[in-house]
């Protein structure tokens, strides 16, 4: 595995200034302490006691910089501080901070610089909401930040009252004297503001916790089951314009001139104005603002990638090419003996994954206001350091004077890691200072201006023999969703990207010949990455390929990967599989087939057992068997929500969703073309999950890979037929 | 224009083709009913009007002038829920919660028609309704925990 680490450091070395977009080694050593973002402007009576807790005379604030896109990441970070600080996390105030090195993401990194990601994500303070990394990132900090608080309050009061600490305890947000006066948190806030914070404190044993690991409430569910949830897309401010805009389908095309004569004689509109790739208008209603865009002619010009998918995957296939190759973190044995074994007992198969839009629910919007010196943007973001710099940019202001209020956001699954829409509003807005616009996309904007999941090739081989797997030969090829992503927010990095192959290459067996290979192609559509980025794809190409083999090897699936199976977690998970689904004597009938996957991604691996019945109308799923293994469960309700929801989406995209090009543009642009699943093909779906890890891992990511190829495989068990392109209802039908 | 929302009565000057889902949103500031995609495929705007449930989004302003309308915000509120919402607290249903106002209101508009539904009901009423979390396990669980919860009144 020398060549794992070769890339590491090479992507470290260019990463650092890439990356960091200006922010250079040495501004923050390593050591260095990070500033606490809550000391500036701090009123008299307010105390900061750590960069996540916040107490007035009020109340207490508690600071989740991770940002909720619907995962619950707000409530477990509330949870983690709450459990040490003593306060109930569904009676204090949240709020997502300000943007601040400080809340830099250590382990986001970690999937593409293995053994790094702390290092770097403090070094350039990435503030970063993704990889399924907010529990990992947080788990260890957050409860320390929430003891911190708790001894430092305490040692106020002990101070205050002239008692031994010793003999103070806390409850609800008060600190108990031993004569059991209860003094609230809010009264000692001033002083404990002067008082030097406790240094480390010992975290509670979990043995002994009341929230984490228990059926906690989430934190919004109350607001979200009331219609009280205030989302970016509902905020409203005096005096506000509305503001939407039309961008031209081919991304980077540009407009070669337009006619807005009657759009700006319609009803309430303000203002037309030309913005980058697009026209917008801005008017005292968004319904106005979209009638009048519509009613604006528009000549687009030609955006730099080929007119048609045909023309995308032609060119695509042709860089499955030894020229091409990217990058190979895996060649175990030699593949090439391959080339010796009789023909029956290997196999030749290509297989493909379309591009995929992320449609999030609420579409994407964000209110600007720009006044003398100063940008107020309120917005869902899973990246707020990065707008803040790119808007200082393009306005000319400080980055101190970029204030980002990020919002409670209807969905992302990786939307959210882009900013146009966010520099589109600011262009609006700089156009009418002093007047908070809400630009907001309509559905179709949002569709035909996605930057989707890479559509991708793979070509596989393998062989068997004695009824075992002996060769396994994955080529993989795509466009480089990092290229493109990091294209657009600091710089494009050079050398391998590990998304073309990860949840293919850094699976946990070890056959005899194992290879996999990525090619890169041309950046063709700009791409990004989508809920389990990589994975999403290789862990089909993976898994199907495994399944071919293990069926022209006359194998058991399950047998066959506990065989191979290297990870002591994984193999716990496939024997659980096994158990909960009684796999080795049960027998399914006739026109069922029950099939098996297992990625392992975020490093967490999750197995998927689904079984399926051939109905006269079509595939239906009967049940979807989740196992897995997530280290230590913190919050088990919302645990399963982000399992099944991952699977869900898995599935629902694997069935029913692409999308497809023409004449530059995007062919879906709504969501009766392209909605992922629904209620009625939902199907039963039984969640089981182990604590054998010794990591604390995340799981908004790893239930999406092994869903599409597990449902491939239960396919052939029940049909014979082999699906290895999505989605799966053009070849066969679903009810 | 006068209009009926949530008991309280409105009088706007607005375009008859107004989809009534812009008037609640940017007009009366009422923001339950969301946008999710203009064209009656998500159900994300539902609404009830005179008890039945309809696409805000679709449907103009003109069309519902003395109808009784009622938004996720007059169903019920955080001190006092109906049982729908109720329900969908305890199952925990919602994840990023854009679309659940408008499974809420579909939900219950359902459960007036058919108090104790089978999963296959629940899909055939509710399918409609886009979720792009992937809540819809417990969206059918807390469907069947509402009509209990109204059953026993």
């Amino acid at each position: 595995m020398a060549s794992v680490k070769t890339i590491a450091r090479r992507s470290f070395l260019i990463g650092s200034s890439a990356i960091a977009g200006g922010v250079a080694f040495g501004v923050y050593s390593y050591k260095k302490p990070l500033p606490n973002p809550l000391e500036t402007g701090l009123q008299a009576g307010e105390a900061a006691l750590t960069p996540f807790v916040k107490i007035d005379k009020n109340g207490v604030t508690l600071i989740t910089p991770r940002a909720d896109k619907g995962q619950g990441a707000y409530s477990i970070q509330a949870y983690l501080l709450a459990e040490e600080l003593d306060v109930d996390p569904t009676q204090v105030r949240l709020s997502p901070g300000v943007p601040s090195p400080t809340y830099y993401n250590s382990t986001v990194m970690n999937e593409g610089m293995p053994g790094m990601g702390h290092v770097i994500g403090r070094l350039m303070g990435l503030q970063i909401t993704g990889g399924s990394s907010t529990v990992p990132d947080m788990y260890e900090r957050l409860r320390r930040a929430g003891a911190v608080a708790r001894e430092t309050l305490k040692r106020t009061a002990a101070k205050e009252f002239n008692v031994s600490i010793a003999d103070l305890t806390t409850e609800d947000s008060h600190v108990i004297l031993p004569d059991a006066r209860r003094i609230p948190y809010t009264a000692l806030a001033s002083k404990a503001a002067k008082v030097k914070p406790a240094e480390a404190s010992v975290l509670r044993d979990p043995k002994t916790w009341r929230y984490l690991g228990k059926d906690i409430l989430r934190t919004d569910i109350v607001a979200k089951s009331t219609g009280r949830q205030v989302y970016g897309i509902d905020l409203e401010f005096d005096n506000m314009f509305y503001a939407t805009v039309r961008a031209n389908p081919g991304i980077g095309g540009g407009v070669k001139s337009y006619d807005a004569q009657a759009a700006r004689d319609m009803r309430g509109v303000l203002d037309i104005l030309p913005v980058k790739n697009g026209i917008a208008v801005v008017a005292d209603n968004t319904w106005r603002a979209f009638k009048a865009a519509e009613a604006i002619n528009i000549e687009w010009g030609v955006p730099p990638y080929p007119i048609n998918s045909d023309a995308i995957w032609s060119e695509m296939y042709a860089h499955i090419a030894p020229e091409f190759q990217n990058i190979q973190r895996l060649n175990a044995g030699d593949v090439s003996t391959i080339d010796g074994v009789n023909k029956a007992d290997s196999l030749a198969v290509e297989y493909r994954t379309p591009f995929l839009a992320h449609a999030p629910m609420e579409p994407m919007n964000a209110v600007v206001m720009i006044q003398d010196k100063r940008c107020d943007i309120w917005t869902g973001t899973q990246i707020p350091r990065f707008v803040q710099s790119h808007v200082a940019k393009q306005t000319g202001l400080k980055n101190k004077d970029v204030h980002i209020h990020v919002q409670a956001m209807g969905g992302s699954f990786g939307r959210r890691l882009e900013l146009t829409y966010v520099l589109q509003a600011v262009e609006i807005a700089q156009s009418m200072p002093n007047v908070p616009v809400k630009l907001i996309w309509s559905r179709e904007e949002d569709m035909t201006h996605d930057y989707p999941r890479p559509a991708t090739i793979a070509k596989g081989r393998g062989a068997v023999k004695d009824g075992k797997i002996t060769h396994f030969d994955l080529g993989i090829v795509g466009a480089s969703l990092t290229h493109s992503g990091m294209s657009r927010l600091a710089s494009p990095l050079p050398g391998p990207d590990p998304t073309l192959t990860t949840g293919a290459d850094d699976q946990p067996y070890a056959i005899e010949n194992y290879r996999v290979t990525g090619y890169r192609a041309p950046e063709n559509v700009p791409i990004s990455s989508w809920r389990s980025v990589g994975a999403s794809q290789n862990g089909f190409y993976h898994e199907c390929l495994f399944d071919e083999l293990v069926a022209l090897a006359g194998a058991d699936p399950l047998e066959e990967r506990l065989r191979l199976c290297t990870d002591a977690v994984t193999r716990k998970i496939l024997e659980k599989a096994g158990e909960v689904t009684n796999w080795s004597s049960r027998t399914l009938g006739p026109n069922r087939g029950r099939g098996l996957a297992l990625t392992q991604s975020f490093g967490v691996s999750v197995a998927q057992i689904i079984d399926i019945t051939q109905t006269m109308q079509g595939i239906k799923i009967d049940k979807v068997h989740i196992i897995t293994d997530v280290g230590r469960i913190l919050d088990p309700v919302n645990l399963e929500a982000q399992l099944t929801g991952g699977a869900i989406w898995g599935l629902g995209h694997a069935i029913n969703c692409e999308l497809t090009y023409e004449n530059y543009a995007a062919q879906q642009t709504n969501y009766h073309e392209h909605a992922g699943m629904r209620l009625y093909q939902t199907p039963e779906i039984e969640v089981t999950v182990l604590e054998n890890s010794p990591h604390i891992l995340g799981a908004g990511e790893p239930a999406v890979p092994p869903a599409a190829p597990a449902l491939a495989n239960a396919i052939f068990a029940a049909t014979g037929q082999r699906l290895r392109e999505m989605p799966f209802q053009k070849y066969i039908d679903f009810v | 224009m006068e209009l009926s929302v949530n008991g309280q009565g409105y009088t706007l000057d607005v375009e008859d083709d107004m989809p009534l889902l812009w008037v609640l949103r940017d007009e009366l500031k009422i923001k339950g009913p969301k946008y999710g995609c203009g064209i009656a495929q998500c159900g994300a705007c539902t609404v009830h009007v005179d008890g039945m449930a309809v696409r805000s989004c679709s449907i103009r302003v003109k069309s519902v002038k003395g109808a009784q309308i009622t938004t996720i915000e007059g169903l019920g509120s955080p001190k006092a829920l109906h049982a729908v919402q109720a329900a969908w607290i305890e199952k925990q249903v919602a994840q990023c919660g854009y679309c659940q106002a408008g499974h809420i209101m579909a939900a219950s508009a359902f459960l007036d028609m058919n108090p104790d539904p089978t999963d296959a009901d629940i899909d055939q009423a509710l399918s409609a309704n886009l979720c792009r979390c992937g809540t819809y396990p417990r969206i059918r669980a807390a469907v069947h925990l509402a009509a209990s919860k109204l059953r026993e009144g």
